[in-house]
């Protein structure tokens, strides 16, 4: 339910928003979309799209339109640390419909340095000038951990031969909003995994100022774009869990919405890749899916435009939206209550707490097995 | 004026972060120059202590780029290791994944990463596009989107992105330097594609999406096979995969190919794209199987750019060493043997020539020291150039039946001799040479996979890994950017020591013990820059190599030396 009061809320920020001089003369969206072809009912179509997954009530699909209309009003900056840059590759695949890449066209993206045009000094300028120009009004995207401490020069950028961290907590500070893009920026990710040999921090760790969390590895296309529709919507942070990230897209577990939680109710397992269980679309539970551990919207969005997600690829979710998934979700393959070997880190942290999680599941599967059995059973006494 | 130094830092539109230094001399020709990576992250070290099964996953981390190399090569060491053969269908559901990535790292690459290097798209807004469809038709028969009408939407469209003021991505580019050599029509053509490219190249990694759950960072690979066996199951996402690729094919044949013929004409004469081979020694490897014994690149190496004898690679005599690198341990290892750990020097103060032509105070390379965190890998003590042009060189050699009409199709249309192959423009057309090869014959892998799929449903190899044994294995292939290498020990059941040897390490290699260069750096020796505020001629030579960085700065340590020695002293930069 929502009250009028939020409805209020959002319609006078959309209005001061409206205010506010275009850096674009006559150039909204629905402009750029009408150059293409676009009729105003393909976008109102895209906006009812993007309010459901914001799960937002169908009301506010208008309010969804009008933020996007906006959105031509924000400078966007992006910053590359140490990444792999997956991140900026998932938001290149944008495309729910066609018109997110053109929001991509759209927001004036000043920084870049995987699109961007210009090189070396060139580069820099563009950024510091940028930063200058729109101070206090751009939107930061960083993707990548950050090198910090005494290891904060493993990354530098620039004939001056900036750190990465100084890179980031200058662009912070002048920043309107911030959002770490990807699990390496949100929590570190990979180079952060034990033992975190370049001493790789999260962006949060870097900067004081507030910074939204977009983990996944890398996060899906439509977790990116709507986040900055969430944004302009409501002029504010958007709802967060404890670990900042936002809840309309972070809100449930993979396994709350996943295709196989049926199999997975039932008991019914694929017991080893390849087996007949794999065939027939099983729970991959027991080759050790994250997905109960795991809070991210993959089973509802999926990846490339719905094409697929690793469980319908008979995949287990490694858990990669989550804090630590590389030392704490590992191995992949095996469930984690059902742990073979202990790693070289002496079972620290992850595995007294997954242990746990992980055994009380079993026991719960144990249960559903043994339902299903008794199910079966009957059902084979009556014919 | 005598030498003056010049810092390109960030390169862009590469993956990674990549610095070049140049010093000129008063003719403004390169005398020197250093190509230096600014980032270091580790992730062999982190591997180590894991289960095998994960490494896949981890090494794919490398690289969202190369976004199913590392995860394959992470997968098949292990497997070599333990000496896994997967089923024909795992296999080749690898290969049509593959042939999704080269299909789209390349159009990408070119149109996306490397054109602005070559198309000036201020230029395209003065163009005729009646005149620039006329000319769209020398280059082709049925030209990708160049009709008149399409092209004055796509003139329009950038006119009032330009008009605008705001340039975004665009802003601050070297639009009108002297080098650009296309017509205003020709840029008008390549604009159009540029925009077509981006929309292909979501159509392309939903095709690798089909088996592989998503793109970038695919997750269907596990150590003895595949898992999407009800996607294989599916004629429906069968049929998927192949209209998404015959999509993109189609592109490449109507769009990449007439482009860079029109590209090799223009460009015929420019000093900074031709009579530059880089590192004239060209090395590739076997790989993109098809069939049950059938790959479509053959491999090799060549010396000195001579073609006329291709040896066959012994991967004993593959080794990296760290001389002018961030590490400590600077001796040549064979990568089962290497050593590394960090040993940063940093840079040292200099003025160099800054974007208005002045000098301002810069931190540069220390040119006697080490200024890297790219190793220097060499093959028999040799720099070793790789990536499409030594694929296509090498196999052109070999005879291979698939390369070689398409070749000497290539030389026809341009007029061009081989010799013209070994230069920026040719790495930038073999490059296009190869994912034509690629989007001609890798349906095969699909037609072979179906026959496969009536008779064998099996997609995974069982095995166990004995927790007594000691295993070691590697994975070498060649991957977008040229030959590809993962070498991994295992022990107690878990990974002991991991090295990843990747062709951009080949490629932007520093300098080592015997000043042997890298080819980054090789190619741009004597070079003549026409304006030193715009070092346009560098980022277009560095661009051919396609770089991505991320993946060739790593690390192995096999001495279990303490994880706090990674501790720099901040007194040393």
């Amino acid at each position: 339910m929502v009250d009028n009061h939020n409805i209020t809320t959002i319609q006078n920020r959309l209005s001061e928003l409206a205010k506010l001089p275009k850096m674009k003369a006559n150039s909204s969206i629905m402009d750029v979309l009408n150059e293409h072809g676009f009729t105003r009912r393909d976008f109102m179509k895209w906006a009812g799209a993007m309010t459901a997954l914001m799960a937002l009530p169908a009301s506010f699909a208008p309010m969804v339109a009008q933020a996007a209309e906006l959105s031509d009003r924000l400078p966007v900056i992006w910053l590359h640390m140490a990444e792999c840059t997956g991140c900026s590759e998932s938001l290149l695949r944008s495309d729910a419909p066609t018109i997110d890449s053109l929001i991509f066209d759209y927001i004036s993206l000043e920084y870049h340095e995987t699109v961007m045009a210009a090189s070396g000094w060139q580069a820099e300028e563009n950024l510091e000038q940028a930063i200058q120009k729109y101070k206090g009004k751009y939107v930061l995207m960083v993707e990548g951990g950050i090198p910090d401490g005494d290891s904060a020069f493993y990354l530098t950028v620039g004939s001056k031969g900036t750190t990465g961290r100084e890179h980031a907590i200058h662009a912070s500070d002048n920043a309107l909003a911030i959002f770490a893009i990807g699990t390496c920026s949100s929590f570190g990710g990979i180079q952060a995994a034990a033992p975190n040999p370049t001493n790789a921090k999260p962006l949060h760790k870097i900067t004081n100022k507030p910074v939204i969390n977009v983990p996944g590895c890398p996060p899906s296309e439509k977790n990116i774009v709507g986040n900055v529709l969430n944004f302009l919507l409501f002029g504010t942070l958007p709802a967060l869990d404890v670990y900042n990230r936002p809840k309309w897209a972070y809100g449930l577990r993979i396994h709350d919405l996943c295709e196989r939680r049926g199999r997975f109710d039932a008991g019914e397992f694929v017991q080893e890749f390849g087996d007949q269980g794999a065939k027939d679309g099983y729970c991959l539970y027991k080759v050790g899916c994250k997905g109960p551990y795991t809070f991210n919207n993959c089973s509802r969005e999926r990846f490339n435009q719905h094409t697929s997600w690793p469980i319908q690829a008979g995949h287990g979710c490694i858990g990669c939206s989550e804090p630590d998934f590389w030392d704490q979700m590992g191995p992949f393959e095996v469930p984690l209550g059902d742990r073979l070997y202990h790693t070289v880190f002496d079972g620290l942290g992850a595995d007294a707490i997954s242990d746990k999680i992980g055994i009380g599941v079993l026991a719960i599967t144990g249960v559903a097995v043994a339902a299903h059995a008794l199910i079966a059973t009957a059902t084979k006494e009556k014919e | 004026m005598s030498e003056q130094r010049i810092v390109v830092d960030p390169i862009t539109r590469i993956e990674g972060h990549l610095r070049v230094e140049v010093i000129v001399d008063e003719n403004n020709v390169v005398k020197e120059a250093y190509s230096g990576s600014t980032l270091w992250r580790g992730i062999e070290v982190i591997v180590k202590g894991r289960d095998p099964r994960d490494a896949g996953f981890m090494t794919q981390r490398i690289c969202g780029v190369c976004t199913f190399s590392h995860y394959r090569a992470g997968i098949e060491a292990v497997e070599n290791a333990l000496g896994i053969v997967p089923p024909l269908n795992a296999k080749l559901t690898r290969t049509l994944m593959n042939a999704a990535l080269f299909l789209h790292d390349h159009p990408v690459h070119f149109y996306q990463l490397h054109a602005l290097d070559f198309v000036d798209v201020v230029s395209a807004l003065s163009a005729d596009p009646k005149k620039a469809s006329e000319e769209a038709f020398k280059y082709c028969d049925t030209p990708y989107a160049c009709g008149a009408d399409q092209l004055k939407l796509v003139q329009d469209k950038v006119k009032k992105f330009v008009e605008k003021g705001n340039l975004g991505p665009f802003a601050n580019a070297y639009w009108g330097h002297s080098t650009y050599k296309f017509t205003p029509e020709q840029n008008l053509i390549a604009l159009s594609h540029y925009l077509e490219c981006l929309r292909l190249q979501r159509t392309i990694a939903q095709a690798m999406a089909v088996f592989g759950a998503k793109q970038p960072h695919p997750q269907s690979l596990t150590v003895g096979g595949v898992t999407c066996v009800m996607d294989l199951q599916s004629p429906a996402r069968l049929g998927e995969y192949m209209v998404k690729f015959q999509e993109m094919a189609d592109f490449i044949n109507r769009a990449y190919w007439p482009d860079l013929v029109m590209a090799a004409k223009a460009y015929a004469n420019e000093p900074s794209v031709v009579n530059d081979v880089g590192t004239p020694n060209l090395l590739t490897y076997q790989d993109f199987q098809i069939g049950a014994n059938e790959y479509l690149f053959d491999g090799g190496y060549i010396l000195n750019g001579d073609i006329s004898k291709v040896f066959e690679v012994d991967e004993s005599k593959i080794t990296e060493e760290a001389t002018r690198s961030w590490y400590k341990n600077d001796a040549p290892l064979h990568p089962y043997d290497g050593d590394t750990t960090p040993n940063y020097t940093g840079f040292k103060d200099a003025k160099t020539l800054n974007a208005k032509g002045e000098m301002e105070d810069s931190k540069v390379f220390d040119l006697d020291g080490k200024y890297s965190w790219i190793k220097a890998p060499r093959y028999d003590s040799l720099p070793m150039q790789v990536g499409p042009l030594a694929n296509i060189v090498i196999n052109y050699a070999k005879g291979n039946k698939n390369v070689v009409p398409v070749v000497d199709k290539f030389l026809a249309e341009t007029g061009l001799p081989v010799s013209a192959v070994l230069s920026t423009l040719g790495r930038t057309a073999c490059r296009m040479i190869e994912a034509k090869i690629i989007a001609d014959n890798a349906l095969k892998a699909l037609n072979n996979l179906i026959e496969n799929l009536k008779v064998d449903d099996s997609t995974c190899a069982k095995y166990q890994i004995d927790s007594k044994k000691e295993y070691k294995g590697r994975f070498i292939g060649n991957v977008p950017r040229g030959m590809l290498s993962h070498w991994c020990r295992i022990k107690n059941g878990v990974i002991e020591n991991w090295q990843a040897v990747v062709p951009s390490t080949w490629n932007a290699s520093p300098k080592d013990a015997k000043g042997q260069m890298g080819s980054y750096e090789a190619c741009l020796i004597g070079l003549k820059i026409a304006d030193l505020k715009q070092p346009l001629e560098i980022i277009r030579k560095i661009h051919s190599y396609d770089p991505c960085i991320a993946c060739a700065v790593h690390v192995m340590d096999t001495k279990g030396n303490e994880l706090s020695s990674y501790k720099v002293n901040p007194n040393l930069i």
